[in-house]
């Protein structure tokens, strides 16, 4: 075992980890004031339920076994886990893996916000980790999957996180439907600060999650880094420069959501593109991103903040765009179109994002659809009304 | 003139915006506060300790008119924000001896 | 006795507050309110929706005074509130009934 590899996955699985509240704040400060504290429970949740699953049985679906769809429960109750120690321990690996399974359901709850029931939302989370996270997580990060087995890249989870949580999102926003008062009531956003603090803290833990990718602190986990920073960088350019064009003011919020957009979309391709490739996929996914807004619109789907916009067609961007920018001189045993790989690579890189969002999308309106017939998803109309603090938790955030 | 004062269901503002510009009133003030009345309050748990909460927040709102205006505005305020639910607030008149539009010195009618 | 009431640009409250104080008046209450008026609004863009804030922030200034001294107190609060720019509020007068100090129990003019 190296050290100072292992080292670095387990200060990258605690920089995951902080990704979460990042989320939550991200996420928090565009609600209303009055469901703010949902919001943020429902991802600091996340991080209770989903940890406690992973160790008793989502890590055992996602790694155990060699099947190419679906683990076995070798690791379930974390047993065996040691067996995996070689360049950095088993559990290193088993606790970064953590907190990717932590932070994916908690991307879903930004389209569902203000109407989501708590106790419906621990169901709907708490059965997707086992029954969508973890078999994608091994489609693609496992080396039987039958994702990395075609040769399909995502080097953290372009298409496994984002793309999974963004097609899960419309799902289950197809089953709950619009937030009451949506079209007709104006919902601004409440405290843009606390969107802009959860930026800061996702650009940083994304650190953690792309570089840490690597598994090693060596070259290609330093050239991820430098380029999720350059996604992050030119996706907010891509974004401002669109929006002021469009509608005259560079804005705060547009700043926060084009940097998301370009960590997403760099996500999948962070250890395998080097040059000015991460500055042009950041710049593609900050105006695609941008564009992509106006989808939730002419569809009437109440994507409350986003998810769709920014998750799914950013991991689509970054999932896609990695077919032309592939360069074996970075990483990697593939070259991209536009290094003489050919349109293999492509192939195989839509094949992927296709895989995992028609599987996502259809496994996670079952889900969500289940738990609509028999518990409901969404919290009454008086209960909307008066926000989800008080209704669903009792609290208020901001007390008079 | 005529002070109409409303207290209202802070979700019904919209809707009670709209009812008086409809009505052809163009100036009304809004403060946010909170109710105590039949609606009753909520209980609120932070660390296992229940902390009874008897005001409900409400929006308060304000608006001067002529007198022939009175009926219909205070009509419009009422439709817009009935809910037919308890708390929908209630609204009070009273007289005005003077009114001042700040800018032009305009008084009286002219400066409603 | 009467209650005065303006609702002026936040901005010009610190001059209206040493307008009063120079012409003797020692209690004031205000109030952050919204209004909505000829003014109008503006509007604001979050990730490509707009929003009409058709709201503008306000203060509102309450007063209690003698009956002899209202008008001239309403004078001195509309020279010191107006910008000559629209939006710059109103002032309306009503009457009051009581008024009680509450540490002293003084009532009328004595408790303003």
């Amino acid at each position: 075992m190296d050290s100072g590899n292992t080292a670095w996955v387990l200060v990258s699985a605690a920089l995951v980890l902080f990704m979460t509240p990042g989320l939550a704040f991200f996420y928090g400060g565009m609600v209303r004031s009055k469901n703010v504290l949902g919001m943020l429970m429902q991802n600091i949740f996340a991080m209770g339920l989903i940890s406690t699953i992973w160790a008793i049985i989502g890590f055992s679906i996602a790694f155990g076994g060699d099947g190419p769809i679906i683990g076995n429960l070798d690791f379930a109750f974390m047993e065996n886990v040691t067996s995996l120690d070689d360049n950095i321990p088993g559990f290193a690996f088993f606790a970064f893996q953590m907190m990717f399974a932590v932070i994916t359901p908690a991307l879903i709850t930004g389209a569902t916000a203000d109407r989501l029931k708590f106790g419906s939302y621990v169901l709907l989370i708490g059965l997707w980790s086992i029954v969508v996270y973890a078999p994608a997580a091994r489609w693609v990060f496992n080396a039987n999957g039958w994702i990395f087995e075609m040769g399909a890249l995502d080097f953290a989870g372009g298409a496994a996180i984002h793309i999974n949580a963004g097609m899960a999102a419309l799902a289950v926003v197809l089953v709950i439907g619009n937030r009451t008062g949506h079209g007709s009531e104006p919902m601004p956003p409440h405290n843009l600060p606390l969107t802009v603090l959860g930026t800061g803290i996702l650009w940083f833990g994304w650190f953690g999650f792309n570089a840490g990718s690597a598994l090693a602190a060596d070259g290609v986990a330093a050239q991820a880094l430098v380029n999720t920073q350059l996604g992050a960088a030119t996706g907010m350019l891509g974004w401002l420069l669109v929006e002021r064009i469009k509608t005259g003011h560079a804005t705060v919020l547009g700043a926060c959501s084009g940097a998301v957009a370009g960590l997403v979309a760099i996500t999948p391709g962070a250890g395998f593109v080097g040059g000015v490739a991460p500055m042009i996929i950041g710049t593609v996914a900050g105006v695609a991103c941008y564009f992509a807004l106006f989808i939730k619109a002419k569809m009437n789907w109440d994507d409350s903040l986003d998810v769709i916009a920014v998750h799914l067609i950013g991991g689509i961007v970054g999932t896609l765009v990695l077919g032309f920018f592939a360069d074996t001189a970075v990483n990697g045993e593939f070259n991209g179109l536009f290094f003489g790989g050919g349109i293999e690579l492509l192939k195989d890189q839509f094949v992927a994002a296709v895989g995992i969002g028609v599987f996502s999308f259809v496994a996670t309106y079952a889900i969500a659809f289940g738990i609509q017939r028999t518990i409901g998803l969404r919290v009454d109309l008086d209960a909307e009304r008066v926000g989800l603090d008080q209704s669903e938790h009792a609290e208020s955030a901001y007390a008079s | 003139m005529k002070l109409i004062t409303a207290v209202v269901k802070p979700f019904k503002l919209d809707d009670v915006k709209d009812a008086l510009k409809g009505a052809g009133i163009t100036g009304i003030t809004v403060s946010e506060v909170r109710g105590f009345g039949r609606q009753g309050g909520h209980t609120e748990t932070y660390r296992g300790a229940e902390y009874k909460i008897d005001f409900v927040p409400k929006v308060s709102i304000e608006v001067v008119v002529v007198d022939d205006d009175l009926d219909d505005a205070v009509e419009a305020i009422k439709t817009g924000a009935a809910t037919g639910k308890i708390g929908d607030g209630k609204i009070w008149v009273s007289d005005v001896d003077r009114i001042i539009r700040i800018r032009t010195g305009e008084e009286g009618v002219d400066a409603v | 006795m009467k209650l005065i009431n303006a609702v002026i640009k936040p901005f010009k409250l610190d001059d209206v507050k040493d307008a009063l104080k120079s012409n003797g008046v020692t209690g004031i209450t205000v109030t952050e309110v919204r209004g909505f008026g000829r003014q109008g609004g503006h509007t604001e863009t979050y990730r490509g929706a707009e929003y009409k804030i058709d709201f503008v922030p306000k203060v509102s200034v309450s007063i209690v005074i003698d009956d002899e001294q209202a008008d001239a107190i309403v004078d001195v609060i509309a020279s010191a509130a107006r910008t000559d720019k629209i939006g710059d509020g109103k002032i309306w007068v009503t009457d009051v009934d009581r008024v009680v100090r509450i540490r002293t129990g003084e009532e009328g003019p004595d408790a303003v």
